[in-house]
């Protein structure tokens, strides 16, 4: 409550809406990382509505703002449909981001939802990255293929895949290595994967997920945008939403890319992972 | 690409003017205003552009044009020369314990920046220097945290010690540190789990385990792509458990890496490696003439400049 209304104050000081307000606004905009570009455009389109609506508080100002940044991040209805039926999950994204972690915490939910997970350890690079996918294969209670380290991910997806026909398997989550999208090579192997996943499992609903870090600045566009060269991406996974990073370069990503956020990660346990809420969402961005 | 787009808008909003000895105040505005869109685009972070800006245009009004430069030319050198500045001038070693002393060396840093595979990086370094490090494995909490680290460690023929994940870390640092003693380590490097620096109870841990042994050197891990909220999280660090280094990952990508120059704008501490790719040998001595061009995204004008 206190808290509350500390935050409100940072705007209220404000009697009328003039450029030291605009300058407030955007200095909030780009803390929260939604970037210059993004932060122009929404503050130009503001300006516009302002005029139109014939806005005058501070107050409706920003309330507007707010709007049409939650209507933006709003998620479609049917962003979840691959949960009701078989699917199959591609999960990517640089280094270190949390996609075995938020593999983990989707087994687990999808475990407890009554289905019959199955994951794929893909990631055959990292030091340990298959023990680690194995812990939380054991916490979730879902099945996991693996190969040894070096060995071809290709290989591995191609094993899982047949596994997951052989045995029934509802949903099947692969686990990558992470990668920089600026690594070619590594780049066309995803894309690789992709294509194996798409040719056996021509039938199941693919959604391919890519993990950003809410903590990453500029950079989460320029990755998300070369994954999406890559693969079809579905949606973003926004992680470490538990910090103090506002992770407002979402924003800027779906301007560009029409990428809806589907799931923040707000911890480390094993029940740590939520449906994006926009209202949520813009809330803690202006807070 | 970024970087001609800066280049050129400079050299457009200099177009017009005719060469000039001197740079005016409507000159430099314009300039400024590029400079620091760049700056954010760089994810340098907002107050530390604030105050930069402002400490250029002081330096730049009334400035003389140098000889072969022109006035756009001239605003570049002089932000280039405060982001070094600002970086630190010099290339910092890390400092070892006189004689056959042990130098311990604590990784921290939030989750997934890296400090598992620097730590393994940094005992490849020091052996090739001729010291014998010692690896500790005081992260319990990341499943497999352990065996990744056995896993780098022996791929760089480095002895971990661990006492698996039921001990309490700052234990595991007082019983690596005896250990290290009888095995005639000199250079103990702890790593440590990830974690949130505005998470209490796991950042007391740190300052608990430097309750414990002496910690030489304190080193904040710190991943490259980070935004705005790197001055949250270093402030906080430096704050709490007290930092002596920083070492910056990923600097592979294609980050112009804003992150580094605001750490070291809040902290004050030099930054001592950056890591430059997920191999056990990438990683490299910080050079602030490097950095600084890479976030200005400038190489190729500042080259000019240097030549003028
Ligand atoms: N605080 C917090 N930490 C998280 C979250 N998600 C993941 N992590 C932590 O981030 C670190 C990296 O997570 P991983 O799941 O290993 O990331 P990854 O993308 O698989 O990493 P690589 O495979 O090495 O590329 C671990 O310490 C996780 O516990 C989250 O939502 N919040
Ligand atoms: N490309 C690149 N990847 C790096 C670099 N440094 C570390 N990584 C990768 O980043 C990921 C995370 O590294 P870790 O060493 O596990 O990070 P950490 O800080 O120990 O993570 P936690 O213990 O979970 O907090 C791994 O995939 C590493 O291979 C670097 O300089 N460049
Ligand atoms: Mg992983
Ligand atoms: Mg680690």
């Amino acid at each position: 409550m206190i808290f509350k209304k500390f935050v409100d104050s940072v705007f209220s000081a404000f009697s009328k809406i003039d450029e030291e307000f605009y300058e407030e606004l955007e200095e909030a905009l780009i803390m929260g990382d939604i970037g210059v570009e993004a932060t122009d455009t929404i503050l130009e389109e503001l300006r516009n509505k302002v005029k139109e609506a014939r806005v005058t508080t501070p107050e409706d100002c920003k309330k507007l703002l707010k709007e049409s940044i939650k209507e933006q991040m709003e998620v479609r209805d049917d962003a979840y449909d691959f949960e009701e039926g078989r699917a199959v999950l591609l999960v990517i994204g640089v280094n270190g981001v949390g996609k075995t972690t938020t593999i983990g915490k989707l087994a687990s939910q999808y475990k407890d939802a009554g289905k019959k997970v199955l994951l794929a350890a893909a990631d055959t690079f990292r030091a340990a990255a298959t023990e680690q996918l194995k812990t939380w294969a054991e916490r979730a209670g879902a099945g996991m293929i693996s190969a040894a380290e070096g060995a071809d991910p290709g290989s591995v997806i191609f094993d899982a895949v047949s596994a997951a026909k052989a045995r029934g398997v509802d949903v099947l989550i692969c686990d990558t290595a992470g990668r920089l999208h600026n690594k070619r090579g590594l780049m066309d192997e995803l894309g690789k994967l992709n294509r194996i996943i798409d040719k056996e499992l021509a039938d199941v609903k693919k959604e391919t997920l890519v993990v950003l870090d809410a903590t990453t600045g500029q950079n989460a566009l320029a990755q998300a945008r070369e994954f999406s060269e890559v693969t079809d991406v579905t949606g973003v996974i926004l992680t470490k939403m538990d910090g103090t990073a506002k992770g407002g370069i979402a924003v800027a990503i779906e301007a560009e890319l029409h990428l809806p956020v589907k799931y923040i990660g707000v911890g480390e346990g094993v029940s740590d992972l939520k449906r994006f809420d926009a209202d949520d969402f813009v809330e803690r961005l202006f807070a | 690409m970024a970087f001609e787009s800066l280049s050129e808008k400079l050299q457009n909003v200099f177009k017009n003017l005719k060469r000039k000895g001197r740079l005016t105040e409507a000159d430099v505005k314009e300039a400024l205003k590029e400079i620091k869109r760049a700056l954010l685009a760089a994810d340098v972070s907002f107050k530390v552009v604030r105050n930069f800006i402002k400490t250029v245009e002081e330096r730049s009004v009334g400035a003389d044009v140098m000889n072969g430069l022109n006035p756009g030319q001239m605003v570049v050198k002089i932000v280039n020369e405060e982001l070094v500045n600002l970086m630190g001038s010099e290339t910092t070693e890390i400092q070892f314990q006189p004689g056959k002393a042990i130098t311990v060396i604590m990784m921290a840093g939030l989750q997934g920046a890296g400090k598992t595979t620097t730590a393994a990086k940094l005992a490849g370094i020091f052996t090739k220097k001729g010291k014998k490090p010692l690896l500790v494995a005081g992260d319990i909490y990341r499943p497999a945290a352990i065996k990744q680290l056995e896993v780098n460690a022996e791929k760089q023929g480095v002895e971990v010690f661990s006492m698996g994940d039921q001990v309490k870390p700052p234990e595991i640092a007082k019983a690596a540190l005896e250990y290290a003693n009888k095995n005639n380590n000199d250079v103990v490097i702890l790593d440590t789990a990830g974690r949130l620096h505005i998470d209490e109870d796991m950042m007391s841990e740190l300052q608990e385990i430097k309750d414990t042994i002496t910690v030489h050197q304190t080193i904040l891990v710190i991943d490259a792509m980070t935004g705005q909220d790197a001055v949250n999280v270093a402030a906080e660090f430096n704050e709490k458990i007290g930092l002596d280094g920083v070492i910056v990952t990923k600097l592979d990508g294609d980050t112009r890496g804003g992150a580094a120059l605001s750490v070291k704008a809040v902290t004050g501490k030099p930054i001592l490696y950056v890591g430059m790719g997920e191999k056990l040998t990438d990683l490299e001595q910080f050079y602030p003439e490097r950095m600084a061009s890479r976030i200005l995204g400038m190489g190729d004008v500042l080259s000019l400049i240097e030549k003028a």
